[in-house]
């Protein structure tokens, strides 16, 4: 029972899935594809549960390992493999999944086979990217996750489309290109892409800041950190629903992903020497696109800058190297996860009834909407970091960590609780608050069961991970303190 | 003096491909009615049966013959299957298309096998003369079929830009070769390579000789500077000699420049080294902004074609390391399997080309992509892995092309030029991305059907099936790759 590859089934089901949703061709078969779509998507999360299940939260190791020989010329290996820090991401996006594919379920009309077919294997692709063990194969998970992420802007995207999605594309492409030399530097030092093995390789000084800002270009592209953030807002107003919230849940979380993966064990003292730079990177993603977010008119836009600003902590946390820090921005990932996909819901239940994101256009929203307006203020709050929802444990201990580590950077982070607050909140009131603003207001119709079914569950993991975040810290701790160990001792003594 | 037979068993293939070129020139005169589909249909068995007889005489070690002139070896046998698979494959494309305007004359096959002859010949060659031949056997065919639709005049003006631009480099080669032999002495590539390597060869006159011999093997690729024609070219040739001409001929190049370069000359590496250096960073930035600004996907494809060759020289000027040759099986193998992905995608793309169009319609602007996907799903994604993979992102062929070469610059330590690669992809991308932009994210301006027959249309999902099947697995054509460039040109 021991060998059944779940890491392989979680990759390999949605992007068959996803072959098979496509072979039901045109739009007359909608309804099938719908039922094809789903089924895959469950199946796929169906599958994670074992990881979780099995793992064996004591140890620091690669679990439920795989390896076999993929390009023997130049020692490439299809090797999976994941730890308490990737653990929850599979989770995540496979759980995501199922989200996005009934997110769409009624409002895609057109072309609905292909659209499921490209959240499918987006989502496979991504399982990928959090379970290579094989530079190359993180590598091509990596980058053939654009092309599905491409089209779903593109295709079904609102009216400034192409623009967002060629931006999109060209951005991350560029990103990881520069990765793409540094994985090759790499294999020429080591003649291995044994992303583990890479942890011990010998480097200088020179080659760890120069492997270090490959990655952050990269990574730096995707998370998106300031001042290389801009494709994202274009990104999430033009992207259907369910390609926001894809790309807020799940696709953020790559690049932060590939820092604690590859930027801290790879190169730990370049990490120690240019950790000053990505604090203050950070920091002005929190405070100053905090403050940007609060002059949003756009609610999709608001929630993307507000991303941005969380992500920014989630960089924030890595570089603090103190386990706080770390865990911190780990769980204030799968938060923000679980947080911007129900953020980006509501507005898409908005906009699905007003074809309107601009918060001017609604007022009072919660008289004819009263169960949305539930909801919708929960996620809000979270998304706020209000104790006793997912939000606040991530932000208040990576806000911990920061203090542990300089006092006034600790301060500076722990604005984001006071801007947070008032950009949702703002928002908030504006658009359900107040007098029924105008006719298509008082029209508008409550949310139906499968809204309703879609929201309860998201609102049921925030609550859950807000007041017992203990399985989620659980998993990682083994791992988190060899990474920390790792970093501590670093590749070069003296340190310089 | 006693008069030696020479074995003819290495050259069986040439041999064969020859006298078919003869019958099907014969019985094409003698059969009125149906000629056209006999031409056709010989032309396919003549490359079937080379195909055949290449696999039969492969042996592992290589085999000479005619007094050294002629060698059939693992590298030569796998470029002339190569060159076969494209032809027939090319020719397959373009039936249809060429029958819709009257072109499919008899002429046009045989000049299509008479050009097959003259690859496979400078393929197989071991010496100055025996290269030279085959590459105006090869070049001549060419010049005719790229002025075939003579009644258009711009496949007439085509044709006589690249004959004079192609007989000029030509003479430039011939040139080269003639200083070489006049510096060592020797006209068999291994007597030349040991000349050099024995310092007796005066070096003066060996280096400009080289220098001819770049610019002629740059001309053959159509790489920059040496590039001029090939826009025009592509664009004025009928759309199936487009395809002929940005596929087969690139193994001919290749085995010219492999034959020659390392081949031939591996104790001047560093000099020619550094003038493909600069030929490949040119190749690069043209071709890859020149391409940004097409609106005619042939001329698009050309500059794009530019770039690619810039790029796979990445790996045939990474072999040889200060004097020791220890990369340079990965090197060139590299370089190889650049060339097949290369042609593979070429293929794929034009043939594309050719489905879009109809009679009296050419599809010849990047416009007519539109709304694809709404026509036809099927051919959209194809055309979309074509795109995707030559703009090198995985999980298709063109990455791991891309993947080859510049691991083998980054090992040689031309950590310059592999930026400067990726830089240039990474603008590469935007007109790749903008033919999928075309297809899927805007509606269709007409709604006709795709009319193509089914052989076609079956051989075409194959290609674009197989870009993304050997993404997958690359493993056993990198190997071969390899295999083929080490017994072949590295030694040992």
């Amino acid at each position: 029972m021991t060998d059944i590859p779940f890491l392989s089934l979680a990759i390999w089901i949605p992007i068959l899935g996803g072959l098979l949703t496509l072979a039901t061709g045109p739009d007359r078969n909608a309804r099938m594809a719908r039922t094809v779509a789903l089924l895959a998507a469950i199946l796929g999360f169906a599958v994670t549960l074992p990881l979780y299940i099995r793992f064996d939260a004591a140890s620091a190791a690669m679990q439920f390992r795989e390896q076999a020989p993929w390009i023997a010329h130049f020692n490439i290996h299809y090797a999976l493999g994941i730890d308490g820090i990737s653990l929850w991401f599979i989770l995540l996006n496979a759980f995501i999944t199922i989200v996005v594919v009934l997110a769409g379920w009624r409002i895609i009309q057109s072309r609905v086979a292909q659209y499921m077919a490209a959240f499918l294997i987006m989502s496979g692709l991504m399982n990928g990217i959090f379970a290579a063990l094989d530079g190359v194969l993180f590598y091509v998970f990596f980058e053939a996750s654009l092309i599905p992420l491409y089209l779903i802007i593109g295709i079904w995207g609102g009216p400034n489309r192409v623009h967002a999605a060629i931006k999109f594309f060209l951005f991350t492409l560029a990103g990881s290109l520069l990765m793409l030399l540094a994985l090759l530097y790499l294999y020429n030092v080591s003649h291995s892409f044994d992303i583990l093995a890479w942890r011990h390789t010998g480097l200088g000084m020179t080659a760890q800041s120069l492997i270090f800002f490959a990655f952050l270009a990269a990574f730096g592209v995707k998370v998106p950190m300031w001042p290389v953030h801009t494709w994202l807002p274009d990104a999430h107003v033009e992207a259907p629903t369910g390609g926001s919230v894809a790309l807020a849940a799940i696709a953020l979380k790559l690049g932060a992903y590939g820092f604690v993966r590859f930027s801290l064990p790879i190169a730990p003292d370049a990490a120690v020497v240019w950790a000053p730079l990505v604090i203050t990177l950070s920091l002005v993603a929190v405070v100053y696109i905090g403050f940007v977010a609060l002059a949003q008119t756009d609610m999709k836009k608001l929630v993307a800058y507000s991303s941005i600003s969380h992500m920014g902590f989630v960089t924030l946390g890595f570089f603090m190297h103190n386990q706080l820090g770390l865990e911190g921005a780990l769980i204030q990932m799968i938060s923000h996860g679980f947080v911007s996909a129900a953020m980006f819901l509501c507005i898409g239940v908005l906009y699905d009834r007003m074809h309107s994101r601009q918060i001017a256009d609604y007022g009072g929203v919660v008289n004819t909407m009263p169960k949305f307006a539930a909801f919708f203020m929960l996620f809000a709050m979270a998304n706020a970091g209000l104790p006793a929802t997912s939000g606040f444990v991530g932000e208040f201990t990576v806000i911990l960590g920061a203090v542990q580590y300089n006092f006034w950077i600790g301060l500076l982070a722990a604005t984001t609780l006071v801007l947070g607050a008032a950009y949702t909140l703002w928002m908030y009131k504006r658009v359900v608050f107040g007098a029924v603003a105008n006719e298509q207001v008082a029209g508008l119709a409550d949310i139906g069961a499968r809204e309703f079914l879609i929201l309860a569950v998201l609102a049921a993991c925030v609550l859950a991970m807000g007041l017992y975040p203990f399985p989620f810290t659980e998993v990682m701790h083994a791992s988190v303190d060899q990474l920390l160990e790792h970093v501590a001792a670093g590749k070069l003594t003296p340190r310089p | 003096m006693n008069f030696v037979a020479p074995e003819l068993y290495p050259a069986t293939a040439e041999i064969l491909v020859a006298l078919m070129a003869l019958a099907l020139m014969l019985a094409t005169a003698f059969a009125r009615g149906c000629a056209r589909p006999l031409a056709y249909a010989l032309a396919q068995i003549t490359l079937a049966a080379a195909a055949f007889a290449t696999l039969l005489t492969l042996g592992v070690d290589a085999r000479h013959t005619f007094n050294g002139t002629f060698v059939h070896d693992l590298l030569g046998g796998l470029l002339k299957l190569a060159v076969y698979l494209a032809m027939a494959i090319a020719l397959l494309y373009g039936r249809a298309w060429l029958a819709a305007r009257r072109l499919d004359r008899p002429e046009y096959y045989l000049l299509a096998i008479l050009m097959t002859l003259g690859m496979m010949v400078m393929i197989a060659a071991n010496h100055l003369l025996t290269l030279y031949i085959g590459l105006e056997m090869m070049s001549l065919s060419l010049y005719a079929l790229v002025a075939f639709d003579r009644d258009a005049a711009r496949s007439t003006e085509a044709g006589m830009k690249y004959f004079v631009l192609g007989a000029l480099a030509s003479g430039l080669l011939l040139y080269g070769m003639s200083m070489i032999y006049g510096a060592t002495g020797a006209l068999e590539l291994p007597a030349i390579a040991q000349a050099v390597s024995g310092q007796s060869a005066r070096e003066p006159v060996l280096l400009l000789g080289l220098v001819f011999l770049v610019a002629g093997i740059s001309f053959k690729l159509g790489v920059v500077p040496f590039h001029m024609w090939a826009p025009d070219v592509y664009q004025g040739a009928p759309t199936a000699v487009t395809l002929i001409l940005a596929t087969a001929p690139k193994f001919a190049a290749l085995a010219l420049a492999a034959r020659l370069l390392p081949g031939g000359l591996p104790g001047l590496a560093a000099h020619w080294q550094t003038m493909l250096m600069l030929v490949a960073a040119a190749s690069l930035i043209l071709g890859n902004l020149a391409a940004l600004a097409q609106h005619n996907i042939k001329r698009m494809l050309a500059y794009s074609g530019i770039s690619h060759m810039g790029f796979m020289l990445l790996g045939l000027l990474s072999g040889v390391v200060e004097g020791q040759n220890g990369l340079a099986t990965d090197a060139y193998g590299g370089a190889l399997f650049y060339v097949i992905a290369y042609v593979l995608m070429s293929l794929a793309a034009f043939g594309m080309v050719i489905l879009l169009s109809r009679a009296g319609f050419e599809a010849e602007n990047i416009e007519d992509f539109k709304g694809l996907n709404r026509r036809s799903p099927w051919f959209a994604i194809l055309m979309l892995f074509v795109m995707f993979s030559m703009a090198g992102i995985p999980f298709f062929i063109g990455f791991f092309a891309k993947f080859a070469v510049l691991q083998s610059a980054i090992a040689a330590g031309h950590y310059w030029l592999a930026a400067l690669a990726i830089v240039m992809s990474l603008i590469g991308a935007f007109y790749y991305l903008r033919i999928v932009k075309l297809m899927y994210f805007d509606e269709p301006a007409g709604n006709a059907p795709l009319q193509a027959p089914a052989g076609m249309q079956i051989m075409l999902s194959v290609n674009g099936l197989a870009i993304a099947a050997l993404g997958l697995a690359p493993e056993m054509l990198f190997a071969l790759c390899a295999q083929a460039m080490r017994t072949s040109i590295v030694g040992g």
